[in-house]
C-alpha cells in the first residue's frame, strides 16, 4: 500500500505574525518558513505505518512556488521515499488544493492520504475532508490514533466531547491531530540521502484542472488590542479586584 | 432576500443550544428572509422541539434514518446537500462536529466554505481569524453560489429561548448514504461541571500543575467558582487533563466572562481560544510571562501557594 501525505509549506509557528501597514497581506519576506507541524505529524505518521511493514511507499506532495524543492527534500530527509512538487505561482484555497490532491491520488491510486487537519497559515480545517468528499472516500479527521488492519483504518479522533473510535474502509483520507506522534528529527546523513530521492514536478496549469470558485481576500488587519491591565500582589486583593468588577 | 440553513449540533438526543443558538445569531446579522434549522438524527423529535424554541428560528427541518445516529461528515454532507436546494447560506457551528462536516457540504456543492466566520459585514463579506488570530482577514464569496461557513460560535452571542415554537416539517432525502465508515465509540469524561465552551467562568491549568494529582487543585478553584476547567496543550499532552479541556487555536475557542489562567506562559497559540473572554486573570510565578500582556488582572505568585490562599479568600 501506498500513503500519500500531503506536506504544506508555512510561515513558522514561532514567528510573531505582523500585518503590513497597508493591509495588503502578512509580512512573509524574511521570516522562517517550516513544513506545518501538522503535516509533520502526518508524514511521521506514514512513515511508522511503512515501518510497520503496513505501508510499502510514502509519497510527500506539495503545491507551492518553485522555490519550494528545498522544504520536499526535507520531507525525503525525514524518510519519505518519493515526492511530488505541484509547481503553483500562488496559494490555492483548500478546494483547489483538494481538486489537486485528488488528480494526484487518480495518479498514484494511494491506500492512505495523510493530511494535517489545518495548516496554521489559514487555520482552515477544510482540504482533508474537501478531499474525501470530492473522492467518495470516507474520512477520519482530528487523529490521535491509527491502527491499519484487512483494509480498514481504526482511528481515534479528538472531539469536543472526548474521544470517539472510527472505523473507516480504505482507500480513506485521514487529519492528524498534534498527538498523533512526535515527528522524528531529521539526521544529518538522511539530508544527503534525500537529494538523490525522486522529486517529480508538475506544473499546475498542465494538470488541467478546474479549480472551482475561490474566495475573494479584500484586507487583512491586526486583531483588536485587549486594554492593558492591572497587578494584584496577592490572593485577597484579586478577589477584591474581582468583587469590584461584579465578577464573584 | 435570502434563505440560511443552519446543521444543528447534537449529542445524545441532546441539542447543541449553545453553539446551534449562536450560529442563529450569526444568520440573523445577514436580515435573512428565513433562518431554518436541520435536524439529521436517527430521532430528532426532542432535538428538532428545542431547536424551534431557539428566538430567530422561522423553522426547523427533520430527517430521521438511522444512519443518521452519529454525527459522520460523510454521512451528513449528502442529505444536507439535498436539504440546502433553495438555501442562500448553509451554516455550521466551528465545533469538531462543524470542521469535519461543513468541508464536506461546500465540496459537494463546489464552492469554497468560511471558515471561523466571526463578523458579517455584508451578504457575501465576512471577517475571520488566521495565524491563530494574529491576523483578521476580510473575504466576500463571490456571487451566484451559496455561502458555506463554520461560525466562530466565541465571537456571537447565544440567541435566548421563547414559548412558541417554530413549525417542524419531516423531510425525506433519497439519496444513497455509504457503508465505508462504521462508528464504534464515543469515550467521555463524565463531569458534572459546566461544559468549557458554553460556561461563563473557566479556571485553566498550565504545565506548571506538575501531575494529575496536582490538577486537582484546578479542579477545586472552579467547584468554588461555580467554573469549567481548561487546559493548556502542554497540561494535555503531559496527561494531567483530558484532550477535550484544551484550549487555543488546536483546541477550544472560549468566551467566558471570568478566565483564569494557572501555570500557563501565555504562547500565541493558547491566547487564540481566550481573547474573546471577558477578563482574563493570570496566576504565574514569571514576572515576564507573555500572559501578562492581555491579562486584565495579573498575579506574580508561586500557584501552589496562591491556590490554597485564593480558595481560603472566597470563602
Ligand atoms: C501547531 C501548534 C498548535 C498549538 N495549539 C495549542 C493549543 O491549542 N493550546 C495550547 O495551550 N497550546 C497550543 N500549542 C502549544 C503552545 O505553543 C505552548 O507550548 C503551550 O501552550 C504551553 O503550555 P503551558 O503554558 O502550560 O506551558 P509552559 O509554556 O511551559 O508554561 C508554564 C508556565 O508556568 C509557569 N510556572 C511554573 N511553575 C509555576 C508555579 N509554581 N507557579 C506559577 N507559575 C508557574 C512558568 O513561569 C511558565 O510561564 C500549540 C503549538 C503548536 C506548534
Amino acid at each position: 500500500m501506498k500513503i500519500l501525505v500531503a506536506y504544506k509549506r508555512v510561515v513558522d509557528y514561532n514567528v510573531r505574525i505582523q500585518v503590513k501597514p497597508d493591509g495588503s497581506g502578512v509580512v512573509t519576506e524574511g521570516v522562517k518558513l517550516s513544513a506545518n507541524p501538522f503535516d509533520e505529524i502526518a508524514l511521521e505518521e506514514a512513515l511508522r505505518l511503512r515501518e510497520r511493514g503496513l505501508a510499502s511507499e510514502v509519497v510527500v506532495a506539495t503545491i507551492a512556488p518553485a522555490d519550494a524543492a528545498a522544504h520536499l527534500r526535507n520531507g525525503l530527509a525525514m524518510g519519505a521515499n518519493r515526492a511530488i512538487h505541484v509547481v503553483a505561482d500562488r496559494s490555492l484555497e483548500p478546494l483547489a488544493a483538494a481538486r489537486v490532491l485528488l488528480e494526484l491520488v487518480r495518479r498514484e491510486q494511494p491506500g492512505i492520504v495523510l493530511l494535517g487537519k489545518q495548516a496554521i497559515d489559514d487555520d482552515c480545517n477544510q482540504t482533508g475532508q474537501m478531499l474525501a468528499a470530492l473522492w467518495g472516500r470516507p474520512q477520519a479527521t482530528f487523529a490521535s490514533k491509527v491502527e491499519v488492519e484487512g483494509g480498514w483504518a481504526r482511528v481515534t479522533r479528538e472531539v469536543d466531547a472526548g474521544l470517539e473510535v472510527l472505523e473507516v474502509e480504505l482507500p480513506c483520507v485521514i487529519t492528524t491531530d498534534l498527538r498523533l506522534n512526535e515527528p522524528r528529527f531529521i539526521k544529518l546523513p538522511e539530508i544527503m540521502k534525500a537529494k538523490t530521492k525522486p522529486l517529480q514536478t508538475l506544473a499546475l496549469a498542465d494538470l488541467g484542472l478546474e479549480l472551482g470558485p475561490e474566495l475573494k481576500v479584500l484586507h487583512y488587519e491586526p486583531p483588536s488590542k485587549r486594554q492593558k491591565g492591572i497587578m494584584v500582589k496577592d490572593a485577597a486583593e484579586l478577589v477584591a479586584a474581582l468583587r469590584a468588577r461584579g465578577l464573584l | 432576500m435570502s434563505r440560511v440553513l443552519i446543521v444543528a449540533e447534537h449529542l445524545s438526543g441532546r441539542l447543541n443550544r449553545n453553539a446551534t443558538a449562536k450560529c442563529v445569531s450569526a444568520a440573523r446579522a445577514l436580515s435573512p428572509e428565513e433562518v431554518a434549522v436541520a435536524v439529521l438524527a436517527a430521532e430528532p423529535g426532542p432535538i428538532a422541539e428545542e431547536a424551534a424554541r431557539i428566538e430567530g428560528v422561522d423553522r426547523v427541518l427533520t430527517v430521521s434514518r438511522p444512519e443518521n445516529a452519529h454525527p459522520l461528515g460523510q454521512v451528513l454532507a449528502p442529505q444536507i446537500v439535498e436539504l440546502a436546494a433553495g438555501y442562500h447560506y448553509v451554516f455550521g457551528p466551528a465545533t469538531t462536529f462543524g470542521k469535519d462536516l461543513m468541508p464536506c457540504v461546500a465540496a459537494l456543492l463546489g464552492v469554497p466554505q468560511v471558515s471561523d466566520l466571526m463578523a458579517v459585514l455584508g451578504p457575501r463579506r465576512f471577517k475571520r481569524p488566521i495565524y491563530a488570530g494574529n491576523a483578521i482577514l476580510t473575504v466576500e464569496v463571490p456571487e451566484g453560489i451559496p455561502v458555506v461557513a463554520t461560525v466562530r460560535i466565541a465571537s456571537w452571542p447565544a440567541a435566548g429561548t421563547r414559548v412558541e415554537s417554530a413549525p417542524i416539517e419531516a423531510r425525506e432525502v433519497a439519496v444513497e448514504l455509504p457503508a465505508h465508515t462504521r462508528f464504534v465509540e464515543l469515550r467521555q469524561g463524565k463531569s458534572d461541571r459546566p461544559d468549557l465552551q458554553s460556561a461563563t467562568r473557566v479556571v485553566s491549568g498550565g504545565r506548571a500543575l506538575g501531575s494529575a494529582e496536582n490538577f486537582q487543585i484546578i479542579y477545586r478553584l472552579a467547584d468554588k467558582l461555580g467554573a469549567a476547567v481548561g487546559a493548556s496543550r502542554a497540561a494535555v499532552d503531559a496527561g494531567y487533563a483530558p484532550n477535550d479541556l484544551q484550549v487555543g487555536q488546536t483546541g477550544k475557542i472560549i468566551a467566558p466572562e471570568l478566565y483564569i489562567a494557572v501555570g500557563i506562559s501565555g504562547a500565541i497559540q493558547h491566547l487564540t481560544g481566550i481573547k474573546d473572554a471577558g477578563t482574563i486573570v493570570a496566576i504565574n510565578k514569571d514576572p515576564e510571562a507573555p500572559i501578562f500582556e492581555i491579562a486584565d488582572i495579573g498575579l506574580v505568585g508561586d500557584l501552589f501557594k496562591v491556590l490554597p490562599e485564593l480558595e481560603a479568600a472566597l470563602g
